[in-house]
């Protein structure tokens, strides 16, 4: 692309696209033009003073002391979460009652981070229904979905619309069943899910609770609620995250490996990862059906991000199961913890090549961990993930600095706090539930880091403040294939390792690739 | 116009077959809905008025709709881009999230200081504001905006579904805070989603509030500048990867003074001025007619529309621009085209005979189902089958110019009759959006999307010709559309 340098216009034989189009002469004048003659912008002089002011710690505080507004906020509404439940499923259609702007947004964003097609529908409330209340969309809306999309199971979740005006998914859904839209024995388990509570995480936990309590409570009444028979299954639950496919991926192998009895409630590695072979998949994979009753039976259910599954854990605990809840398990001591739950309920011990994997991992940190020693980081991600790299990052010696969630709450604040002093390289850390980007932007300038660790809107931050950014979460919009690797497990831990030491060698050749300057330094062996 | 089509397929065949097959994909529908689809499924005849579908209904529960909400029309597409502008999404966090940035809208400022298009504002509902109301929460929002942020020239207030249903009087807030803030611009836009039928009603909405809010505030005061008889502004571009400025160095070219452009890349201050201008050049029709012929009704300002897709059509648009000023434009004009002919013409030398015949379904937003095909043609390429999320039946009406007899058109297709579509009539390329895209990439079907470019662009302008062909012959001609099927399924 550099070839393109020297062009100054458009030409058939080296296509100039914006990268380069928009910095030739013509446009740099153009923009110029516009921006003196049209724009009363404001003068560089002043940009400049005020964009040094937001750098300042009198800045910092004033946008602190912020009550009102949300400024690049880290979470998105409940319904998203919803969704990504319920495509865990065999055969699974998340309808969505409320308007239909909604379902756009929501498969546009998982198109986005995944790369792959995301099935949802809509009830397309619009006015008439805002007034009179949604069953007829209901109504009509399940027969159509039925009765296109084929799907085994539809998922029903609602908009913030829906909520505020009152419509009951139960009484609708049992009316709609009447009505014929769907045979009476087809499945429809749904969850409230209204935007202006909480965030995608919990609407993932509402749909995980509903879809089970659906089943296991007798199917809104419809049948005999089950009765428990035990037996040595166990479940887990992985919660909402952006790396799923490897993840789910990689504890199936995992599991395998330890020849232990699981199953996996809502796995969907499958659905956003199907092959261009040709064919269309719109549902593929998932938990089977008749696995979500058998889910009642299992001995014991692991929550891999209890911050997802606040409602759904003690839920599940109520039937008699026993419950553990991890948080998000990268690196060497939460995988451990992993193991040794899984080998404690199943009693199964763990093999020997995943302790070869340990040691292995541990070796990898081994050799490059005094690159990362005294590193300071920031760290921002749904509260489960946040903790999760926090916890590797004191293995790894590195100091995080801000660890920030904005979908969190003071019990999680406490965690992060309790897991920091476990450290002595979590002291001097600040832990920051509920706040946003442009919180987070203050803090880099004012107590500056080595490394920001986010998602795709950190680069934002990175611009800003020169922060460099490693992505890590959801959603990675700008970076392919991520989220096909796996961060739990040994392995994962790997690629967390590899991930954040690729971004020091970069830092490290970019800051002393200075011929005459600075390239002394500039080695070939790191 | 293609080199290749076979003429064996006459246009009577071509027909019979499109006919044959909404027959068949309209099999899959419950009884009641198949009536109510059939409506919006057709094929082209000449000479007929419009495309004979009809459009700008609500969708159908259930069925899985390309469609957005009134919304994203208004803060996604009209508002969004005004960059020196803060717009908040005002309640519940999702809406501000999922369309944050996600536009392409290129602008050139420093973020976050003098200009605000790539952030989310969101005033972040919570349960006690749906109960309590939402206006004091928004009055304090106004409140610390202003202060975090000193050099922003105006505020939106982009309302969500809940903020119509529980009645906060987001007109009262605007007014009071105007009047706190010394005149600064602060417009409340009722475009809740659940408003209309599709994202349609969020550009009239949007609209209105432009003439409600700022051009009737102005209109009357003494101009501050001095215009001139070549002012003009560019009107529905929203710069998707810089589009509104590979158009606009066109009309600076041919001697044109562009004052203003609505909305991509585009300030206050360019809005305020455009009542002044001698003539509006429309390229969205369908998302800013309504300003359009509000400013032709109280400003005097014709308009004209535009297509900036291809050479052919550029070609035609800029002469038809330049038919509205005196042989010095017109002159720029001819000059503007020999200027570009010969890039043009190594373009369609290079890619042509890569895509020569080659057949396209789209199926896009506001004006792209149509104004693209020239574009394709101009490549020797041919659009089989083509609809709109959101068209009107004056954009049916308007892609009667477009589309050859026979021509397949779907009007707020559902995924399942565009997978259908597609199956059967088999093109070489589809032209639609995000949701869309991966779909036929399993199918084995090269794909473009054709709102966001894929994150290329310009396409508008002989500049954005030249990466227009790239691209679908990149799309097209990929290696990877052989390896789709392993080599021991094929039969």
């Amino acid at each position: 692309m550099e070839t393109n340098g020297e062009t100054k216009s458009q030409n058939a034989e080296h296509v100039l696209d914006h990268f380069h189009l928009f910095r030739q002469p013509q446009y740099l004048e153009m923009f110029e033009r516009k921006k003196r003659e049209f724009e009363d912008a404001a003068c560089s002089d002043e940009v400049e003073r005020i964009r040094e002011w937001t750098k300042t710690k009198e800045y910092r505080d004033k946008n602190f002391a912020r009550e009102a507004i949300t400024i690049n906020p880290a979470k998105a509404c409940q319904p998203l979460g919803a969704i990504f439940a319920a495509v865990g499923f065999e055969g699974t259609l998340p309808f969505v009652h409320g308007s239909q702007g909604c379902v756009a947004y929501f498969r546009s964003h998982f198109s986005r981070h995944f790369k792959e097609p995301s099935g949802c529908v809509s009830s397309s409330m619009t006015e008439d229904a805002a007034v009179f209340g949604g069953l007829n969309n209901m109504i009509d809306g399940l027969a159509n979905s039925y009765a296109l999309y084929k799907p085994k199971m539809i998922a029903v979740s609602t908009t913030c619309m829906a909520e505020v005006i009152g419509d009951d998914l139960n009484a609708f859904i049992k009316n709609a069943r009447e009505k014929g839209s769907v045979p009476q024995d087809f499945d429809v388990p749904f969850a409230h899910t209204p935007s202006f509570v909480g965030s995608h995480i919990t609407g993932y936990d509402n749909m995980m609770k509903g879809i089970l309590e659906y089943f296991w409570d007798g199917k809104a009444k419809t049948v005999p609620p089950l009765v428990r028979e035990p037996n040595g299954t166990i479940n887990l639950i992985v919660g909402f995250d952006g790396n799923v496919v490897g993840n789910i991926r990689e504890i199936r192998r995992i599991l395998d490996l330890m020849g232990v009895d699981y199953l996996i409630v809502s796995d969907n590695s499958d659905v956003w990862d199907t092959p261009a072979d040709g064919t269309f998949r719109m549902y593929d994979g998932g938990t089977k059906l008749s696995e979500i009753s058998d889910a009642l039976h299992s001995k014991a259910t692991i929550s891999m991000q209890s911050f997802c599954t606040p409602k759904t854990l003690p839920y599940i605990g109520t039937k008699g199961q026993e419950t553990v809840g991890l948080h998000y398990p990268i690196g060497v001591a939460a995988t451990d913890r992993f193991l040794q739950e899984i080998s404690r309920l199943s009693g199964k011990p763990i093999p020997e090549p995943l302790e070869r994997e340990r040691g292995r991992l541990v070796d990898a940190i081994a050799d490059s961990s005094p690159h990362i020693h005294g590193k300071r980081f920031a760290v921002y991600a749904d509260p489960d993930v946040a903790l999760g790299i926090t916890g590797f990052l004191l293995e790894l010696g590195a100091e995080p600095a801000h660890v920030l969630a904005t979908n969190a709450d003071a019990a999680w604040e406490g965690k992060v706090r309790e897991l920091l002093s476990s450290s002595p390289f979590g002291a001097g850390c600040q832990v920051y539930p509920g706040k946003d980007l442009w919180h987070l932007r203050s803090l880099l300038f004012t107590e500056p880091v080595d490394f920001v660790i986010g998602n795709t809107y950190a680069k934002y931050l990175e611009r800003d403040t020169g922060t460099p950014l490693i992505r890590l979460g959801f959603p990675i919009f700008d970076r392919h294939h991520h989220h096909r690797y796996p961060v739990w497990g040994y392995q994962g831990g790997l690629n967390v390792l590899v991930w954040i030491l690729d971004k020091i060698f970069d830092e490290m050749d970019h800051n002393t690739n200075v011929p005459a300057k600075s390239d002394y330094s500039f080695d070939i062996i790191r | 116009m293609s080199l290749t089509t076979p003429a064996a397929e006459n246009c009577q065949e071509v027909s019979a077959r499109n006919r044959e097959l909404i027959e068949e994909v309209l099999k899959a529908y419950p009884e009641k809905t198949v009536k109510k689809r059939s409506k919006h499924l057709g094929v082209f005849e000449e000479g007929k008025p419009d495309c004979g579908v009809k459009s700008n209904i609500k969708s159908l529960p259930g069925v899985m709709t390309i469609r957005g909400c009134a919304y994203a029309g208004s803060k996604g597409v009209v508002w969004g881009p005004i960059k020196d502008m803060i717009h908040i999404s005002h309640g519940p966090v999702g809406c501000g999230q999922y369309s944050w940035a996600s536009r392409r809208n290129y602008y050139i400022g420093t973020t976050g200081v003098d200009t605000f298009v790539t952030m989310q504002f969101t005033t972040d509902f919570q349960e006690r504001d749906i109960v309590f109301g939402g206006d004091k929460k928004l009055a304090k929002a106004l409140d610390e905006l202003q202060e975090l942020f000193p050099l922003n020239k105006g505020i939106t207030i982009q309302s969500e579904c809940p903020i119509g249903l529980i009645g906060d009087d987001i007109e009262a807030v605007a007014k009071a805070k105007t009047k706190e803030f010394e005149g600064k611009t602060i417009v409340p836009v009722r475009c809740e989603g659940f408003r209309g039928v599709s994202q349609s009603l969020g550009h009239h909405i949007a609209n209105d509030s432009i003439r409600d809010w700022v051009l009737d505030k102005t209109a009357g005061k003494e101009p501050e500048w001095v215009s001139t008889p070549y002012d003009v502004a560019i009107i529905g571009d929203y710069n998707i990867g810089g589009d509104a400025w590979s158009s606009r160095i066109l009309l600076e070219e041919m001697g044109l003074r562009v004052v203003a452009q609505w909305s991509g890349d585009g300030t206050i201050k360019e809005l305020e001025r455009t009542p002044k201008v001698k003539l509006n050049i429309l390229h969205c029709y369908r998302s800013m007619n309504y300003i359009s012929r509000h400013m032709e009704e109280k400003f005097g300002i014709p308009w004209v529309e535009y297509n900036f897709f291809g050479p052919t059509k550029i070609e035609e648009s800029l002469r038809k621009i330049a038919s509205h000023f005196d042989d010095r434009i017109k002159e720029g004009a001819e000059r503007v085209i020999a200027k570009y002919r010969p890039m043009a013409d190594a373009v369609i030398a290079k890619f042509r005979p890569r895509l020569a015949g080659k057949k396209v379904m789209l199926f896009v937003g506001g004006l792209r189902p149509r104004h693209v095909i020239g574009a394709y043609e101009d490549l020797g390429m041919e659009v089989i089958g083509t609809g709109y999320e959101f068209g009107h039946n004056d954009d049916y009406q308007r892609t009667t110019h477009y589309v050859k007899d026979g021509t397949l058109i779907y009007d707020d297709v559902t995924g399942y009759e565009f997978e259908k579509f597609v199956e059967k009539l088999e093109p070489d390329l589809v032209g639609s959006g995000i949701k869309e895209k991966y779909v036929f990439q399993k199918m084995g079907v090269p794909f473009r999307q054709m709102h966001s470019w894929d994150y290329s662009g310009p396409y508008h302008g002989y500049d954005g010709f030249a990466i227009f062909a790239r691209d679908m012959d990149m799309a097209i001609n990929s290696p990877i559309w052989g390896l789709t099927k392993a080599p021991w399924k094929k039969g």
